[in-house]
């Protein structure tokens, strides 16, 4: 087994060693009923010739995003990362290390996070930021219960216009921690009363900008209407290209950012590894969960980076800890790290303006299709349609045309009549001029 | 040359030392207007944002390909890696990463499908999982999966839920946790989350639970057990089918905590010995890389009576076609039970489930027993060569994959784990687990992982008892200076907490924060 | 160690020093020695009520965070913001100027069950 070093010579000089006839001997502790006397029944080890064979053919089962015309966003975006990006993190430096809890020997990793933390507190306009989140979706979430422990409350409001996969999993855990979660329903033209439904028992409110239908909406009013009620406004940002176009969510008021960064430097992996992020007022940093890392001096008075403020932490607190949470997202926040300081301040902002530009045209080029109507009068990347027909279809039919053509409203909310004909589009620097003629074609056909 | 010859040269005019390089901050180094990424400028067009344009620089820096490159690069070399070398950091299981798996996530039809694209066009990344989830069942010997979590403490989350589920859909209301006290600390932090209050199993001398430890804080108020196996001692709970029964007698459940399932994989199956869900860390046992802390991935399996609870979205099989049920409108729909909720958005570590089969796939049911036992055999091996100069808590005993010291054969010599610990740096050594688990004072965790060879054991053998040596010899001073050879030494951590330095800030703006 | 007759300490290493109707609550010094370099204190509000034993204040070092508890019944009157900007004050003068807070005792007879110094002094030499 070409991973495993030893020879059976080696195994028989250890177990003398050791003192002990067989190697069974050392698992005797395991109680005799439940041990395993045969092999799991599975098939046995392989070279990597045929391992490659195997998952290569299951790869092939599936439609690539870069081999069609693709518009689906809804979260998670296409965008081009550059060959450095991939090249950096494969090295073995950074892959096979781990948590930087030897600070001597993991500077590298500690001064990327380092500029992880100042690059997000950047760009979401706040003072500071932790090391990274699993995702944007379970950021959110941890950003509400760490509203509850500032704010001394236990009630959330979430807007119509999160992204429901992201209420889902609030809801799961405001179900089972107990807390009060209170959800307005989906909200594709922007025309829901956030302010009415806060009061002096709310925590915090939940708004995504832009929206998950792609809409942007001011929401410094809403930070207003939260501050004056003792609650604090959570702004989630699902594409973070966005912020090189749009004011960032601390300008307009919010107290705590959560982001999914995904679109820099990571792929779509079907969903996951990603990256979230985290930001918050200075003022809030004792209570912000997941691991930071700090400036400091060594022995020599040499600048270096630590791990710190870890008392926090489930490892230290157990059952007191701000969080349960034990890892943060440590290679897809270099890749973000890596692409963002790639791209930099011009760079960042021409991809922003390439993006915006890429959405307008396509958006005004479907609206021109029979029945098709958009929906979200400004939109940054990505902009719902209200079709003549149920949008699953549409995009089943779609894809006989070999079109990956955005995301029924009805996949993410099922029940939710009004949205059948929705469609989320999403459009990035990737998508061609010719690709945008193939979707307006297909789509005018399959109306048709 | 000797530390004489070095320190009559006094500093280098650079900082560097030969291959040692400083590297300044990406912000000092780096400008608003640079770019490493050549865009189109797009035609003009009317922006849409309604209203809200940036208007002011957001002051990110930015460095062309070659200075990024040069950047990272730099800053990659101040890190060890398992690449370089031994990293036997208890509980942690730093094996080897083939690179066969990181070719394997980077496959167009794995890396570049989106979480959203219609069914039929992701048939190939559904039939994976589902691979995944087969094997995972099989070499755990349960009824059900959930690969959504993110991580280890994500899906002790998810099978803490599932518990609290279940007791709910029995109309039981319960409220306490047992963990035992030298359990991880994400397990009463779990705990908490779901509003249960946590009762502490004390350990038997031998450094393990007993069915009657737990028989006697058994009561009809106990949601469940948490229990790590092999534990984090790194001991196998030999009652653990006596204490598994106990528990279902109480109407509990058990959660175990799969960190050290490497230990025992191919040996024997936790479904066998009683357990109703645990969680498994690809990134630990079935070594998907560890990145410099995470991306994790933490599958939860569960027994019969926990499955129908297991967690959204799941994968069914429709003849030929594979399904993904992903919102509450299709639970009670066949195939989705009665789901607890979501727990992420999308549908999980897919990268991390390619590179975790692509080792299943690789070694095979014979070579994944071969690693365990060969792990397990490496742990003993250290244990057995260093336990004349070491100590042991719990004494001396056959241990699994990772043997526990603690400091007691440091006394009166001066120097404590963490100085034991800063000297196997300057050794050429990741130093093991410290501090940890608590119940041990000053714990060193070794766990060495099947990665290493003898000779590689060896010289790490006669460096600890080398170490162990001097600091029996008196040569405190060597401890408490190291380590010496690296990019920083010992850093000021009370400084860093007390006066916390999240992010840079030009000097301007440095002051005008304070 | 500066112990004065007045001060009552807790098996959890809090003292209440008593003038009145006002006690004085902080860590002893064998407990700062415990927690290594403080660098976190979280102090709660005046006015807040609190029972034996609720958790009255946080305090952190850079490897361990313990809970302050209240060692009486009563109300908060004042906490020492001068912590809140120089965390290390608790381990240079712990049972003097880095005091955590004053509480108004609400049922005095509660300090009979704590320990006075010299029974304090004795606890913590059983504790070595």
């Amino acid at each position: 087994m070409r991973y495993l070093p030893h020879t059976e010579h080696d195994r028989r000089i250890m177990l003398d060693k050791i003192g002990v006839q067989s190697v069974d001997d050392l698992f005797a502790t395991i109680p005799e009923t439940v041990r395993m006397n045969d092999l799991a029944d599975l098939p046995r080890h392989q070279g990597e010739l045929e391992v490659e064979r195997q998952l290569s053919s299951l790869a092939g089962q599936n439609v690539a995003a870069g081999s069609v015309p693709f518009f689906i966003g809804c979260g998670a975006y296409r965008h081009h990362v550059p060959s450095t990006v991939d090249h950096l993190i494969q090295r073995s430096e950074f892959l096979t290390s781990y948590t930087p809890y030897q600070p001597e020997i993991s500077q590298g990793t500690l001064q990327c996070l380092f500029e992880f933390q100042t690059q997000v507190a950047l760009l979401t306009g706040m003072d500071v930021a932790n090391a990274s989140m699993y995702d944007g979706s379970t950021a959110c979430t941890e950003a509400i219960l760490m509203a509850h422990r500032i704010t001394k409350r236990d009630k959330a409001v979430i807007s119509g216009g999160l992204h429901p996969h992201y209420r889902a999993v609030a809801e799961t855990l405001s179900h089972f921690a107990e807390s009060k979660l209170v959800t307005l329903p989906p909200d594709p033209d922007g025309q829901e009363d956030l302010t009415a439904s806060i009061d002096n028992e709310t925590s915090c409110v939940v708004v995504q900008f832009p929206n998950v239908y792609g809409a942007i909406n001011d929401i410094s009013d809403l930070a207003e209407a939260a501050h004056a009620n003792g609650a604090l406004l959570i702004a989630v940002v699902t594409e973070i290209i966005s912020l090189g176009a749009l004011r960032s969510p601390g300008e307009l008021g919010a107290d705590i950012v959560v982001c999914e960064g995904q679109s820099l430097g990571n792929g779509l992996n079907f969903g996951g590894p990603y990256v979230g992020l985290m930001s918050t007022r200075q003022k809030y940093v004792r209570q912000i969960p997941g691991r930071l890392c700090g400036e400091t001096v060594d022995v020599d008075g040499r600048r270096g980076y630590v791990l710190t403020m870890s008392a926090r932490e489930q490892h230290i607190r157990r059952e007191k800890a701000t969080s349960n949470i034990c890892t943060n997202s440590g290679l897809c926040s270099l890749a973000f790290t890596i692409h963002l300081s790639l791209l930099g301040q011009a760079g960042l902002t021409r991809l922003a303006k390439l993006n915006h530009y890429r959405a307008v045209t396509l958006a005004d080029r479907l609206s021109e299709i029979d029945g098709v109507e958009l929906v979200t009068p400004s939109f940054f990347n990505e902009f719902t349609l209200r079709l003549p027909a149920r949008a699953e279809q549409v995009v089943a039919r779609l894809v006989v045309k070999n079109v990956l053509g955005g995301v029924p409203v009805s996949r993410l909310e099922p029940n939710f009549e009004e949205g059948e004909n929705l469609l989320i589009v999403a459009a990035t620097e990737v998508n061609s001029e010719d690709d945008c003629s193939a979707f307006a074609d297909a789509l005018a056909e399959v109306l048709q | 040359m000797t530390d004489a010859a070095i320190e009559s040269r006094g500093a280098t005019f650079t900082g560097n030392r030969g291959l040692e390089l400083e590297e300044p901050l990406l912000f000092e180094v780096g400008h608003p207007d640079k770019s490493g990424v050549d865009l189109a400028e797009p035609a003009s067009f009317q922006s849409r944002l309604g209203g809200m344009e940036r208007q002011s620089p957001i002051g990110l820096a930015g460095l062309s390909e070659p200075e990024a490159m040069r950047h990272y690069v730099r800053l990659s070399q101040k890190n060890y890696s398992i690449d370089s070398g031994l990293y036997p950091l208890g509980s942690c299981t730093m094996k080897h990463n083939p690179r066969l798996n990181e070719k394997m996530a980077r496959l167009p039809g794995f890396a570049d499908i989106h979480p959203l694209q219609p069914e039929s066009t992701v048939q190939g990344a559904l039939a994976l999982m589902d691979l995944l989830s087969k094997w995972l069942i099989e070499l755990t010997g349960t009824a059900a999966i959930a690969l959504s979590p993110k991580a280890g403490a994500h899906g002790e989350l998810c099978g803490m839920i599932a518990i609290k589920t279940a007791h709910a859909a029995h109309g039981r209301d319960r409220s306490v946790v047992l963990v035992p006290e030298s359990a991880h600390g994400t397990n009463p932090a779990t705990a908490a989350l779901l509003g249960y209050d946590v009762r502490t199993i004390p350990a038997r001398d031998d450094g393990r639970v007993s069915v009657s430890a737990v028989r006697n804080v058994l009561a009809d108020d106990v949601v469940g057990l948490m229990l790590t196996n092999p534990n984090t001692c790194g001991l196998f709970e030999g009652e653990i089918v006596e204490i598994a029964e106990a528990i279902h007698e109480a109407g509990a459940y058990f959660y175990c905590d799969g960190a050290n399932f490497n230990a025992i994989v191919g040996k024997a199956r936790p479904g066998d010995l009683g357990i109703d869900a645990m969680h498994l860390n690809l990134h630990k046992t079935f070594s998907t890389p560890h990145g410099g802390g995470g991306p994790g991935s933490g599958p939860v399996v569960f027994s019969k009576a926990l499955a129908p609870y297991a967690p959204l979205p799941r994968i069914v099989r429709d003849g030929d076609t594979y399904r993904l049920l992903e919102t509450a409108a299709s639970t009670g729909k066949e195939g989705a039970g009665e789901a607890f909720g979501r727990l992420t958005a999308f549908h999980g570590q897919m990268g991390m489930f390619v590179r975790a089969m692509s080792y299943m796939l690789s070694h095979g049911s014979d070579g994944l027993r071969q690693a365990s036992e060969d792990a397990v055999l490496n742990a003993n091996y250290v244990r057995a060569s260093l336990k004349d100069l070491m100590s042991q808590p719990y004494g001396d005993q056959i241990c699994m994959h990772e043997v526990l010291f603690d400091d007691q054969f440091l006394n009166d010599t001066g120097v404590t784990t963490l100085d034991f610990a800063k000297a196997l740096i300057d050794e050429g050594y990741h130093p093991m687990t410290i501090y940890f688990p608590l119940v041990a004072h000053g714990a060193m965790l070794v766990e060495p992982t099947e990665s290493e060879s003898r000779a590689s054991l060896d010289l790490f053998i006669s460096t600890m008892r080398e170490l162990c040596r001097e600091a029996l010899d008196g040569n405190q001073k060597k401890f408490q200076d190291a380590p010496v050879y690296t990019p920083r030494r010992r850093l000021d951590e009370t400084q860093a907490a007390r006066n916390p330095v999240l992010r840079w800030r030009d000097k301007t703006q440095a002051q005008a924060a304070e | 160690m500066n112990v004065m007759s007045t001060v009552r300490y807790t098996k959890d290493h809090e003292y209440i020093r008593i003038e009145g109707d006002v006690g004085t609550v902080g860590i002893s010094d064998y407990a700062q020695k415990q927690l290594g370099d403080i660098v976190f204190v979280e102090l709660p509000a005046a006015g807040k009520v609190l029972k034996q034993g609720d958790e009255a204040a946080v305090v952190e070092s850079v490897k361990a965070a313990s809970e302050i508890n209240a060692p009486v019944n009563g109300e908060v009157v004042e906490s020492n913001s001068a912590l809140e900007d120089n965390p290390a004050l608790v381990n240079e003068d712990p049972e003097g100027g880095a005091w955590f807070l004053k509480l108004k005792v609400a049922d005095s007879g509660q300090l009979d069950a704590l320990m006075d110094a010299e029974a304090y002094a004795k606890f913590v030499e059983g504790l070595d």
